[in-house]
């Protein structure tokens, strides 16, 4: 069971971050296949949210084939993020660590590596789109 | 399925004074309601017309179908929670929930006695020994143990510490989430209300300002910033509800019906606050002007 938390300051959208909070929670593995997503009750009674914003974000996880509800029992995930990725993430991380240190070798502060990153991150995707 | 409030021309006046000025108004079922505004503004006084405490000036106003306050059934169907959450100080929670049992028609002792546990009350109690957020809780108790369609509630948590008011607020959720009643709720920060709230009323000098589902409203407006330039030159169906200039920059919070492609403007998401702060911004501008003059008289 994963547990929710909402930032008043982030102006993402209250439903819009649960959803975030579940993906990220499928990737990372920490939600599988057969798991329980809290109840909307306990949710609402966590986080004080109104329950609607709650049946949004499962309504979309279940648009997503994500998540299933069933009636009277709960919402249950029902489809994984993170397959075989998961497994690859050891090596990309250990990758990851020695581009880091390249960077910070050649002179790179925190915030020029992750300047860096994002806008080489952004390229692709524009131009494929 | 037909609005939980409506509210036609509604109007209350004290003397010479409009507390509330031609108030029309529309509700959707099962919506959490924020009723934001200025002290002073006529908040109370629209909450106190809808549970049938206040008899309007002019106008009309029905609430879950009915008049306020005009029989037994339509008392059962409305739960209310006056500003400062006030409770008997001398009687014990004990008391005060059989008081409420004997006489609400539709009292639920079981919901009553699960939020006093939850809560971790001692029902022996009195109620003037309890500290703020409990006294709030134990008010908010009376309410909901009632089994409303309408919950109402005055400013519940404007005296209370952070803590209290999100504990407030969860309490507050979780019984809507189990029995899907409608809420109205008034507050003067809208901190409070954001987290909450899928329906919102601006109110601010007496007169509804703007009232909206959420996310329709959030949609419908944004922040744009610019080269200094007269707003009255903006696209029609853009309207500015508030505008700040300097020597080179305008800076406007506008309404707009249709997506706003201007490329001279930088056009950004608005947030609730935001929203809000523009137009008690809007309704204040008057005021002041007129205060300014005055002074310099």
């Amino acid at each position: 069971m994963i547990e929710f938390h909402l930032d008043g300051r982030s102006g993402v959208a209250p439903y819009m971050q649960l959803i975030q909070q579940v993906r990220q929670a499928m990737r990372l593995g920490l939600l599988t296949e057969g798991d329980q997503l809290p109840t909307v009750k306990d949710v609402v009674a966590k986080v004080a949210i109104n329950p609607n914003t709650v049946l949004k974000a499962y309504r979309e996880l279940e648009y997503a084939g994500l998540v299933a509800a069933r009636p009277g029992v709960g919402t249950f995930v029902i489809r994984t993020l993170t397959d075989e990725s998961l497994a690859a993430h050891g090596p990309l991380r250990e990758e990851l660590r020695g581009w880091l240190a390249r960077a910070r070798a050649a002179g790179l502060d925190s915030e020029s590596i992750e300047a860096l990153f994002v806008t080489t991150f952004r390229t692709p995707i524009e131009e494929t789109a | 399925m037909s609005p939980v409030l409506q509210a036609e021309g509604l109007s209350k006046r004290y003397g010479r004074r409009l507390a509330l000025s031609d108030c029309t108004l529309a509700i959707p079922p099962g919506r959490v309601v924020g009723l934001v505004g200025p002290n002073g503004a006529g908040k109370t006084t629209l909450l106190h017309i809808a549970v049938g405490l206040l008899r309007p000036t002019a106008g009309r106003i029905e609430v879950l179908g009915g008049q306020p306050a005009s029989g037994a059934a339509q008392l059962a169907k409305v739960g209310f929670v006056a500003q400062d959450t006030p409770t008997y100080a001398g009687l014990s929670i004990a008391d005060h929930l059989r008081f409420g049992a004997h006489t609400n028609p539709g009292w639920d002792q079981q919901v009553a006695d699960d939020r006093i546990t939850t809560l971790g009350l001692d029902p022996s109690q009195k109620a003037g020994k309890l500290s703020g957020g409990q006294r709030a809780q134990l008010a908010l108790t009376l309410a909901i143990a009632k089994r409303p369609d309408l919950l109402i509630l005055d400013e519940p948590v404007a005296r209370l510490d952070p803590l209290a008011r999100r504990e407030f607020l969860q309490g507050l959720m979780a019984y809507i989430a189990d029995h899907g009643a409608g809420v109205i709720l008034s507050s003067h920060l809208v901190s409070d209300l954001e987290r909450v709230c899928d329906y919102l009323i601006v109110l601010v000098a007496s007169r509804v300002r703007v009232a909206g589902e959420v996310d329709d409203l959030l949609a419908g407006h944004c922040r744009l910033t610019g080269a200094r330039r007269d707003p009255a030159d903006l696209p029609k169906g853009v309207e500015v509800i508030e505008g700040s200039h300097t020597d080179r920059q305008s800076t406007l919070i506008v309404r707009s019906t249709t997506p706003i492609d201007d490329p001279s403007f930088t056009v950004e998401q608005i947030t609730l606050e935001d929203l809000v702060l523009a137009y008690m911004a809007q309704a204040a501008t008057g005021a002041v002007r007129t205060a300014a003059l005055e002074t310099q008289r």
